[in-house]
């Protein structure tokens, strides 16, 4: 067994093994490690199959921000597990058909597939070839000008949910002091110390 | 590759969706620096760049053109869907204002989320593969909710816009997953492509995906089995913005489905129409049938466009020319009714009080009789009472369901449209036999502007229908 196969083998048993311990894990916390542990995993394959600049991505976008702020959402929420399980008992028959339907479906849907044998190869032989541009200069040489406009339209996607985040979420709380930089810098002596004499053994009302 | 090699892409077909899109920015720093004072300029700004829009879209020569890498298309029928977006939106500015400034909720995002909305109903009327259908959904899918829920301080428009979002969410993975199946087996996401692809033949796969995809574009359209979040939705989401969600993403989301269905599946016909069919049944009887006990006039309006979008998917489900035609048609009339029967319900206030029963029509003739003339000529439009334009929408996806032998669908149909008469005619002896109670406030000029502009096209369509059966003709004749 060459090195390649086996870190491929590795990298992909270790992947769903931490799949699996998501879902099986009694503690949320643990839960989002294994997630993470997955992405790392995932990422590797992604390196194996030439595709540096995923790879990366994967590790940057997924483990850096969207595992850590799952963890979180997970320590600082104070969700009740047990609770949210209560109706698993209940919902168990009718989730199980659901469940069972898919999976026929699934496999019959599987029974039909034929794989291109073009398709084997296209990995192999990238088009454009590696040697002559980088992940990164390919990515972005499509991404910006074939697919501009989903690029675009991903964009104004994002721009909805954050308006939406703010439209729903941000209030004006009556009382609260704000820093005003211009009234600090007018700010002179005269309006913020007083010279008094204080007349001996009398003092004076403040 | 050097930077010659790099075309850019035709822009011209896009104009319309790139001044909304330009102008949108614009308005948000307006309003980002200006803060809340700047909601009137912002509404202004925005019912401004509709109506540019508008004319952008109807000085389109209406030829068949792609771009963009071949995902945007531009022909008659997105030339069509597309003004009945912008109309549909422009009037919800129009409506809104009034209703907004009282409610204290008089804020500039609104405004902006409806434009943002507008955009991806647009993409999503000229979507030329899943990609930009997918997206111009999202788009459009995710400023609704957030202006389901723009009344935040309101536990029910809060409900309705999670409601909303949650339902939403489980179709959009629905549709997602149909969509990969399609391109699973066909290894492409153009519609053209597919087409070429499945070569009049379709497998399991594809017949999954069909199904999957039907699900989430039925979600979109609130057909039934899909429908359940409609009523709660339309009655908890502020009146206007209720009267957004019945009129122009119905548009676009019809836009949407006959896209799909006739560009990218027209040789599979088999597959699909006996879906449409039963969604169409489907949701002409909960229309008709589940209406007649509401007493809140926006629950009514709710089933009342499950009803008629179950009338559209006839059209549909007839698969050729003259049923695209007989959608179109029933679009824009539908349209028009609902934009009028949604400003007239947005006028029944008193000492700043909504009332939305239907009890609180009583005697509308006595106290409002222009109001109550006016409602009551939609009602007999949707009922569909001849020589209202209702009974010519009707007529044509009827007239097209029994030339495609969907004979049994259009008995049906006619059967659930005399069940629902009984309820939009209750409204007319309500406001005509009834005693009246106190009179309401007089209209505000935009809810009159919307409303007179509805009832010249509900009553007087029979005298010229040419110019309308025109557009609606040419703009099925561009799908085959």
């Amino acid at each position: 067994m060459s090195a390649a196969a086996a870190f491929f083998y590795l990298f992909a048993g270790v992947t769903i093994a931490s799949g699996f311990m998501v879902i099986a894990s009694r503690n949320p916390v643990a839960s989002v490690l294994f997630l993470i542990l997955a992405f790392v995993n995932a990422a590797g394959l992604f390196v194996m199959m030439g595709a540096e600049f995923l790879a990366m991505i994967l590790v940057v976008v997924y483990v850096g921000a969207v595992a850590v702020l799952f963890l979180f959402v997970v320590m600082m929420l104070d969700v009740d597990f047990a609770q949210l399980r209560q109706g698993f008992q209940q919902y168990l028959p009718i989730g199980a058909l659901i469940g069972a339907v898919f999976l026929i479906e699934l496999l019959l849907v599987v029974g039909s597939w034929t794989i291109d044998p073009g398709l084997v190869q296209t990995p192999l032989n990238p088009v454009p070839p590696a040697e002559a541009v980088t992940n990164t200069q390919a990515l972005g040489r499509v991404l910006y000008t074939d697919y501009v406009f989903f690029f675009q339209l991903a964009g104004l996607i994002l721009l909805v949910a954050m308006i939406g985040a703010i439209v729903l979420t941000l209030r004006d709380r009556p009382g609260v002091k704000r820093q005003n930089i211009s009234v600090q810098n007018a700010r002179t002596q005269g309006m913020a110390v007083e010279t008094r004499k204080v007349p001996s053994r009398q003092g004076v009302e403040v | 590759m050097n930077a010659a090699q790099i075309v850019l892409p035709a822009l011209g077909p896009a104009l319309p969706e790139l001044i909304l899109s330009l102008g949108v920015l614009v308005l948000i720093l307006y309003g980002a620096f200006r803060g809340e004072r700047s909601a009137e300029g912002v509404n202004v700004g925005a019912l401004i760049l509709l109506v540019v829009a508008l004319f952008a879209v109807m000085s389109q020569s209406g030829a068949k053109v792609t771009t963009l890498n071949g995902s945007f298309i531009v022909d008659n029928f997105s030339k069509v869907m597309k003004a009945l977006i912008l109309i549909g939106s422009a009037a919800t500015i129009l409506l809104s204002r009034d209703y907004f400034q009282r409610a204290r909720i008089d804020r500039f995002e609104f405004p902006i989320l409806l434009v943002l909305c507008t955009i991806g109903m647009m993409v999503m009327a000229s979507a030329n593969d899943l990609i930009s259908l997918y997206l111009g959904l999202e788009l459009q899918s995710l400023a609704a909710y957030v202006i389901a829920a723009f009344h935040r301080d309101n536990l029910k428009s809060t409900e309705a816009g999670l409601k909303y979002f949650v339902l939403g969410a489980l179709s959009s993975g629905m549709l997602l997953y149909g969509a990969s199946l399609v391109y699973g087996f066909t290894g492409t996401v153009s519609f053209p492509g597919i087409v070429a692809a499945l070569d009049g033949t379709a497998g399991l796969g594809i017949v999954l995906g069909i199904v999957f995809v039907a699900a989430g574009v039925a979600f979109k359209l609130a057909a039934v089995p899909f429908h359940m979040w409609t009523p709660d939705v339309y009655e908890g989401s502020p009146t206007p913005v209720t009267a957004f969600f019945a009129s122009a993403p119905k548009m676009a989301a019809m836009a949407m489905t006959v896209r799909l269905f006739i560009g990218a599946f027209p040789d599979v016909t088999a597959v699909w129409q006996q879906i449409i069919v039963f969604v169409a049944i489907a949701s002409m009887a909960l229309g008709s049938f589940a209406a007649i006990g509401q007493r809140s006039l926006k629950r009514l309006m709710a089933y009342s466009s499950i009803g008629n979008v179950g009338y559209a998917l006839v059209g549909l489900a007839a698969g050729s020319q003259e049923g695209i035609r007989g959608v179109v048609v029933y679009m824009i009339i539908y349209l028009a009714m609902t934009l009028g029967a949604f400003a007239v319900l947005l006028s029944l206030r008193r000492g700043g009080e909504m009332f939305e029963t239907v009890d609180d029509l009583s005697g509308l003739s006595r106290t409002h009789p222009i109001l109550a003339f006016c409602l009551a000529a939609m009602m007999f439009s949707l009922a569909g009472i001849p020589p209202l334009a209702g009974f010519f929408a009707k007529y044509y996806v009827f007239a097209a369901a029994i030339k495609a032998d969907l004979v049994a669908l259009a008995v049906i149909g006619v059967v659930t449209s005399v069940v629902g008469a009984f309820y939009y005619l209750r409204l007319v002896k309500v406001m005509y036999f009834d005693e009246p109670v106190a009179a309401y406030e007089p209209m505000p000029p935009g809810l009159r502007i919307v409303l007179g502009l509805a009832s010249v096209v509900v009553v007087l369509f029979w005298i010229v229908p040419a110019p309308l059966v025109g557009a609606a003709g040419a703009a099925a004749k561009s799908l085959f």
